[in-house]
């Protein structure tokens, strides 16, 4: 299986991402620029973190324009693999890929910290090495991560099952203390309706190994070969 | 033959702000700020983005549809922002 991580001039958890796969995962990976017209033949794509174009006018505005985007389109709408982390969700909703938005951090702060999220649908490629309920400890990194859709627009996400991660306390209860942006309805992570596009504010890449503090993010990064694999032989 | 239609510069200005209803945490610490500074009378404070624009175009008609155009693919995110824009004939 071959991993493309895109660089946007900005990104800066690109090589995070990059040795998870390569160095933890122990799968191919590549790196792919943000002018490419060409996902070469990579099997899932992962947008990274970072400050793609200064987050100038708002986060992933002005990435979603780039070029190798009408690619990263072309490939989600046939079913292709795509994560989008933190910097590289925003993208993705910008891109209109995923629904809803982010606004600021309800405290107006950069949150860096270890959070926890409760992953709330196994039935994803992102999420099969998992069990309903688990709960994951992952570090986020943002100042954008309020996740916001219309009351219309969460209905469809709650009645699709497509909330796939909530921010929660260490036992997995929905807790107002314990979500650290303000997101709606807790939510950490989400799936396009055909489950093959993944967004995600918390970081797996950076809590891939113990050494690092966490190694949960593994789930997450097995979870998509496990797939892969089984959807091919 | 293309004909040749006269370009006269116009020049925008672009307001892009939440839409009501969307949390706007910069908007309340500002209030907040306000109001902690002995201004009584502050009911609400919405912030927001200002562009100005130069640009050239045939008419009016056809820089409002630039305009809107331009702010629905990039200026402003329809899902949490609202925008309006003023007009200003330069020559």
């Amino acid at each position: 299986m071959k991993f493309g991580v895109i660089t946007f001039p900005g990104s800066n958890c690109d090589y995070d991402c990059y040795r998870a796969v390569k160095d933890v995962l122990k799968e191919d990976v590549e790196f792919l620029w943000h002018n490419d017209t060409s996902l070469n033949g990579c099997d899932c794509v992962i947008l990274p973190g970072g400050f793609s174009y200064g987050d100038y006018l708002r986060t992933g505005a002005i990435a979603r324009f780039s070029l190798i985007m009408k690619e990263v389109k072309r490939f989600a709408n046939y079913g292709g693999l795509v994560i989008g982390i933190c910097n590289g969700f925003q993208i993705l909703l910008e891109s209109g890929l995923l629904p809803g938005a982010m606004l600021k951090n309800k405290s107006l702060r950069f949150i860096c910290k270890y959070v926890y999220i409760r992953v709330e649908n196994v039935d994803t490629p992102y999420t099969n090495k998992c069990k309903e309920g688990q709960v994951l400890k992952i570090p986020i990194a943002h100042s954008d991560g309020n996740y916001y859709i219309s009351e219309g627009g969460l209905k469809e996400l709650k009645k699709q099952n497509r909330i796939v991660f909530r921010y929660c306390d260490l036992d997995g209860n929905l807790d107002i203390r314990f979500n650290p942006n303000g997101a709606f309805d807790f939510i950490a992570g989400i799936k396009n309706k055909q489950g093959n596009v993944l967004g995600m504010m918390p970081h797996p890449e950076r809590s891939s190994e113990k050494v690092l503090g966490s190694a949960d993010g593994r789930y997450i990064f097995e979870s998509i070969v496990e797939y892969f694999r089984g959807k091919r032989f | 033959m293309k004909k040749n239609h006269k370009k006269k510069l116009f020049s925008a200005k672009v307001f892009v702000r939440l839409k009501d209803g969307v949390l706007d945490p910069q908007g309340s610490t500002i209030k907040r700020a306000l109001l902690d500074m002995g201004y009584k009378g502050i009911e609400e404070i919405k912030t927001g983005k200002v562009f100005e624009i130069s640009f050239g175009s045939e008419d009016n008609k056809k820089s409002k549809v630039l305009l809107d155009e331009i702010c629905k693919k990039l200026l402003a995110n329809p899902v949490i922002e609202k925008y309006r824009f003023e007009i200003v004939s330069k020559k």
